[in-house]
């Protein structure tokens, strides 16, 4: 059972976000690269299920040099391979030019699954996984909280509002993860340590046929921080709680219109 | 190319919100100089679909089809792409449900351009949109464009856009000609427990904290949400403790959301949360840490402890 796992590398969720100087893209400046938390249950699936049944994984990510780091940290908990095709910076956001690029870069390796991450996390577009399932001609599940895997079958909770939906598909298939699915494991020392001596296999994005920025499906116009809040009002109700309580309602009905 | 085509989300027959709110959004917005076009799939669904002229649909396509009778990607892909072939419409809409946020980039791949993916404001220049979308969480807003590609699939947030009743009848059409090739199949919709209201739906949500101490107390903020008619919401730190469900979590690396009202209980407001609701129109937040983050953000706050402070908020909104 050969996983491809498909990773981002994104800013820290504990960013503070400012503009950059184009007014398009954020100011990278003192952002911490991570991969996207969403592609660490993708990954901890793929390790379980390599673990449990044989196979390897291999994991893909699209994007800038520093996204090694992403790669290595993969390597680090236990993928097999690594796959790094450059670019990206010009494709942010850019969903359907992504799912191209990891389409080419997939498409000829032999897998039964395709992991992924719902979104990446400040993107926070949530398509990349579907299309690349459409271009790779594969079913997907997405959303995915529960996986089993069977024999050119596996079964898979996906969370919708107020349930979950069951779903049943043959492999090969692409399986968009999220919280809830696993625990993902944390790089051990020896792993990060094996890690450094993986390959990374490079492969440049115009090989795969894509001319970055050439043909955009996706631009930003502008880039902007939503307006500043005014201050609310603070009640002190540390001496009379049930006070405090009814001007909060009173306030709630009558300033607000809230209930 | 003009007119917009919507893609209309049903349960057990019944028009999901979300969706009225889509083609509400799309008549408002003169159908891009064409006409509003629905496609509903479903088994069963004619009924269902003659009300959606009501919303704002000129014309409805009806998919029925006992294999699409539960949500399947493929099949459902099937037909808006058959629909989109006979409306030709310059843009497809389609509400940022669970199931739109995954139908519309399959439908887009199969179309062969790109998408946009949670608008919460369109602006139209002739026939074409330009989004504005929450990026970063909603640290930051993105106005994008789909760099003239047509047609243009735009999914919008729920509880952005407003339903609008206007009386009219929409001409109803069975889609015919479907090629259904499904190969992962939805075999059950299993609801969740107690029939609980979603956090991603809810008009109002009620959040607990740390400072709820234990998963027991989540029955007070239970009783608040009752209250007002929200949802329970959780922030990641209550999620991660093992007090609720991950379903509940909102916040970076749960769920994004905008409710009209957003009580927020024994959160001190870490960056990842406040990014998941900071958009929520009016936000209420109860804390003993007068120096607690939340309260930056918060129209009405109350410094005081959740277990003092929330019952006789209860009593106060049940004497409205």
């Amino acid at each position: 059972m050969n996983c491809i796992v498909c990773v981002a590398s994104v800013p820290d969720t504990a960013s503070v976000i400012k503009v950059g100087g184009d007014g398009k893209g954020i100011d990278g400046t003192g952002i911490k690269w991570i991969v996207s938390p969403h592609d660490e249950y993708a990954l901890e699936a793929a390790l379980q299920i390599t673990e449990d049944k044989g196979g390897e994984v291999t994991v893909v990510t699209y994007g800038p040099d520093s996204a090694e780091a992403a790669l290595r940290d993969c390597l680090a908990r236990g993928a097999h391979q690594a796959v790094h095709v450059l670019g990206g910076e010009k494709t942010l956001g850019d969903s359907f030019t992504i799912a191209t690029v990891l389409a080419g870069a997939i498409k000829d390796r032999e897998y039964d699954l395709v992991l992924c991450g719902i979104m990446g996390v400040g993107t926070d577009c949530g398509q990349v996984g579907q299309m690349l399932a459409e271009l790779l001609d594969i079913p997907h599940v997405a959303n995915v909280t529960e996986l089993e895997i069977g024999d050119g079958v596996l079964a898979a909770g996906r969370e919708v509002e107020g349930g979950k939906e069951k779903v049943e598909s043959p492999t090969p298939a692409l399986i968009a993860c999220q919280k809830g699915l696993n625990e993902p494991r944390y790089a051990a020392l020896k792993g990060i340590m094996a890690a450094k001596r993986k390959p990374v296999d490079k492969v440049e994005v115009a090989s795969l046929g894509v001319d970055e920025g050439a043909d955009p499906f996706y631009e930003v116009v502008q880039l902007e921080l939503p307006p500043a809040k005014a201050a609310g009002t603070i009640i002190q109700g540390e001496d009379d709680a049930a006070a405090a309580a009814a001007e909060l309602v009173k306030l709630l009905r009558d300033e607000a219109k809230a209930i | 190319m003009a007119g917009i085509l919507v893609f209309v989300e049903q349960r057990d027959g019944e028009i999901r919100k979300a969706s009225q709110q889509a083609v509400s959004e799309a008549k408002r917005q003169g159908g891009a100089g064409g006409a509003v076009t629905a496609v509903l799939p479903g088994s069963g669904v004619g009924g269902a679909a003659a009300g959606l002229g009501a919303w704002g649909a000129d014309k409805v396509f009806v998919a029925d089809d006992a294999n699409l009778g539960l949500y399947s990607s493929e099949g459902y892909a099937e037909a808006v792409v058959k629909a989109v072939e006979q409306a030709q419409p310059s843009a497809v809409f389609f509400a940022g449900t669970a199931m739109g946020r995954d139908l519309a980039p399959r439908v887009a791949a199969r179309l062969g351009v790109g998408a946009i993916a949670d608008a919460v404001g369109l602006t139209l220049d002739g026939e074409n949109f330009t989004a504005r979308r929450p990026v970063y969480s909603g640290k930051a807003f993105a106005t994008a464009t789909t760099a003239g590609k047509t047609p243009q699939v735009i999914s919008l947030r729920p509880n952005v856009f407003a339903a609008e009743e206007l009386g009219g009848a929409g001409e109803v059409v069975a889609l015919d000609g479907l090629a259904l090739s499904i190969r992962g199949v939805v075999k059950e919709l299993a609801a969740a427990a107690g029939g609980e209201l979603d956090v991603a739906e809810a008009d109002v949500i009620v959040s607990g904290g740390r400072g709820i101490k234990g998963p027991e107390n989540f029955a007070l903020i239970k009783e608040l949400a009752d209250a007002v008619g929200g949802a329970v919401g959780a922030s990641r730190a209550a999620v991660d403790a093992g007090w609720i469900e991950h379903s509940h979590q909102v916040g970076q690396t749960g769920k994004v959301v905008s409710p009209s009202l957003y009580i927020a209980c024994g959160i001190s407001g870490a960056i990842q949360h406040l990014a998941g609701m900071s958009s929520s129109k009016v936000i209420v937040a109860i804390n003993k840490d007068p120096d607690a983050p939340i309260f930056k953000i918060a129209d009405y706050g109350v410094v005081g402890d959740l277990f003092d402070v929330i019952p006789p908020m209860v009593e106060a909104i049940k004497a409205l």
